[in-house]
């Protein structure tokens, strides 16, 4: 915690203009002989490195928690009318991982109705204590009755981390609950790791993937952090079950709420790329009607889906729902095929962790190279009817 | 009924990198635009009103420039903005973001709908509506597919829960963050940019909030802090399949029936 301080003493105009175009954000101004900063300014502190004392940061202490009265990780079971989203098991499988570090429990937290059945499932995946708070109230999703249960389980319990899944639910109830905690909350983690001091390092990409960035809540408990499905992997459930459920109830009156759910429609069954073991990705070298053809036969013969860059689907030329990065989807397939991808960090970001990346690219210096297992350096066009012809003989073998 | 629809000035291009031996950010221009999620908060809110009344205004927390996307907004059809900019306000995270703006939006009125894009894309949280609907003490629905009717202070939205489009009535005051096929936003007119003057645009700074405790606000009232920041790990092994056209297609389709794609 702090502030910068501007000794305007020590500006004249000569270290005023250096120091206005030193900063990345465009936050330091100078006018009428004094230097200024704005709301624009990120704490990156580069102007206090970089001064000679002109800037300086001066910390502020301010009142830390009490982080022994703060213990386990808590993972919030991500559910739709009882079906468990897999990320819950993929938090659960880290959560036991972090909670090696400093010994402590392994919670999962479940709200919903009709919860026995899956909260049977929960027994499997490493959890020390299940809580539950079953309730008509809690049937349908509802920002205000899953709030009030979320932090009646935090004020009842004291999880020092709560790591929640970030699908559409888990977006908005993380925050709600962060924000009536008035504690950190960090979107998206890639990595997490623990401190002994039971601090969670969370990291994340920002700027579109272009920079990754170690961000901690040492003042305030819970910490609380959403991350992606297909991040983690998903552990192998244990065979024999383990852990202690526990049953918790809230007071009605806590439950109220200004949604009303009307109904429930399953949306038009159509491509889920982040649910693809194998993927063949264009990109806006593989643009045209001709390689866009080759792109979606080449699928066809692997049982892939076709998926995209950004490009493709800002021209119309294929649905968004098959973009991959940081504004698509993230995908993890066991197998992607990348034609004609520059390999932007924001494409990276939604793929990188696939288990095997080839690269068909005419420039050898694209970035996609940098994260491709297999790079080869060639026209698509060339290239991919020789593979379309050679797995088409293949098959007419077996 | 009045909306009101919260904007974020952004980088015009997330092409920034971090000096590996510094770790420190490398400026690359830093010319800004409005958050493209927002022009379709700012087109939901037009078409609201335009069926059933009442007006749009816009709030922003940011530098002084941050002025430019409030002009672009009343560009397209707001009536008018505000803008919260303070240098106490620096270094804000989202939750001292989502308070620092939850007391603008007490101050710049009273409001039927606050409206949110779906995140911004600098930040990427899409978590700043939902906080802000928390120190509002409003209902708030995210991921908004559809708005179907405004009726008996009610909305009847459709909203994306993950595989279903659940259809939902939220009672008003209420925030919403709208996905970002949700409409077609319109383009600013070049005729209403001529005639907007500063009387349309209002700077509120933290002497104007309600809460005067600083540490609620910029780095001071946030939880979390960037301890660094490094730049994305590059994969150092990596095998390069050379040849021909047809030595290369040779050794893919060896590679796919190794990995048993085939």
């Amino acid at each position: 915690m702090g502030s910068l301080v501007i000794n305007q003493n020590l500006v004249n105009k000569d270290n005023a203009e250096s120091l206005v175009s030193l900063c990345p954000f465009g936050a330091i101004s100078y006018s009428n002989g004094a230097l200024d900063i704005s709301s624009a300014c990120k704490m990156c502190k580069l102007c206090v490195k970089k001064s000679d004392g002109i800037i300086k940061y001066e910390e502020q202490v301010k009142a830390s928690v009490d982080k022994d009265l703060w213990k386990g990780i808590c993972v919030y079971v991500d559910h739709l009318a009882g079906k468990i989203h897999r990320v819950t098991y993929e938090l659960l499988g880290k959560a036991s991982e972090l909670a090696k570090v400093t010994n402590q429990p392994v919670y999962a937290l479940m709200i919903g109705h009709n919860l026995s059945e899956s909260v049977n499932k929960l027994l499997h995946y490493g959890a020390d204590k299940i809580f539950v708070y079953d309730s008509e109230e809690f049937k349908d999703f509802r920002i205000e009755p899953y709030t009030a249960a979320f932090c009646d389980f935090i004020e009842a319990y004291r999880p020092s981390s709560v790591l929640v899944g970030a699908t559409n639910l888990g977006r908005q109830l993380a925050p709600r609950v962060a924000a009536r905690r008035r504690a950190g909350l960090t979107a998206d983690c890639t990595v997490l790791q623990m401190k002994e001091n039971t601090d969670l390092v969370q990291i994340r990409p920002a700027f579109g993937g272009n920079i990754m960035a170690q961000i901690i809540s040492t003042d305030t408990r819970p910490q609380f952090c959403t991350v992606r499905y297909k991040v983690f992997n998903e552990p192998t459930p244990s065979e024999q079950p383990s852990g202690e459920i526990v049953n918790l109830t809230i007071d009605a009156s806590k439950l109220k709420s200004n949604i009303e759910v009307v109904s429930y429609t399953d949306k038009p069954k159509d491509i889920d790329i982040s649910e693809s073991d194998v993927i063949v990705a264009i990109g806006r070298g593989a643009m045209s009607e001709s390689t866009k053809a080759l792109a979606s036969e080449l699928a066809d013969l692997l049982g892939a889906t076709l998926a995209c860059t950004r490009p493709l689907v800002e021209g119309n030329i294929l649905d968004a729902k098959r973009q991959i990065g940081l504004s698509g989807r993230t995908v993890k397939p066991k197998f992607i095929i990348c034609l004609g991808i520059s390999g932007s960090v924001q494409f990276a970001a939604g793929m990188k962790a696939s288990d095997c990346i080839v690269a068909v690219n005419t420039d050898p210096n694209a970035a996609i190279f940098n994260i491709a297992h297999y790079g080869v350096v060639g026209d698509v066009n060339e290239i991919i009817p020789k593979l379309i012809a050679q797995i088409k003989e293949g098959k007419e073998n077996v | 009924m009045d909306i009101l629809v919260c904007i974020k000035q952004v980088p015009g291009s997330t092409n920034v990198e971090v000096d590996p031996v510094t770790g420190v950010l490398k400026r690359d221009g830093i010319a800004s635009k409005m958050n493209p999620y927002d022009l379709y908060a700012i087109e939901t809110a037009l078409l609201l009103t335009e069926k059933f009344g009442g007006s749009v205004q816009v709030i922003t927390m940011g530098p002084p420039q941050a002025k430019s996307i409030i002009t672009e907004a009343i560009c397209m059809g707001a009536e008018k903005g505000t803008v919260l900019s303070d240098r106490k306000f620096a270094g804000a995270d989202v939750l001292a973001t989502a308070y620092t703006l939850s007391q603008g939006i007490k101050k710049a009125g009273k409001y039927d709908l606050i409206i949110c894009g779906k995140q911004t894309t600098d930040g990427d949280t899409a978590q700043v509506g939902a906080e802000i609907s928390e120190f509002l003490n409003m209902p708030n629905i995210s991921n908004v597919l559809s708005i179907e009717n405004v009726s008996d202070n009610t909305v009847t939205l459709t909203a994306s829960q993950d595989e279903k489009i659940v259809k939902m009535k939220i009672k008003m005051p209420c925030v919403i963050s709208v996905d970002a096929d949700i409409n077609t936003p319109r383009l600013p007119s070049f005729k209403v940019q001529k005639q907007v003057d500063d009387s349309k645009i209002q700077f509120l700074s933290f002497a104007d909030f309600e809460d005067q405790n600083v540490n609620n606000y910029g780095l001071a009232g946030s939880a979390t802090q960037v301890e660094r920041i490094f730049p994305p790990e590059k994969l150092q092994e990596k095998c390069s399949i050379q040849g021909t056209p047809t030595e290369q297609a040779d050794q893919l389709y060896d590679l796919i029936r190794r990995i048993k794609i085939v």
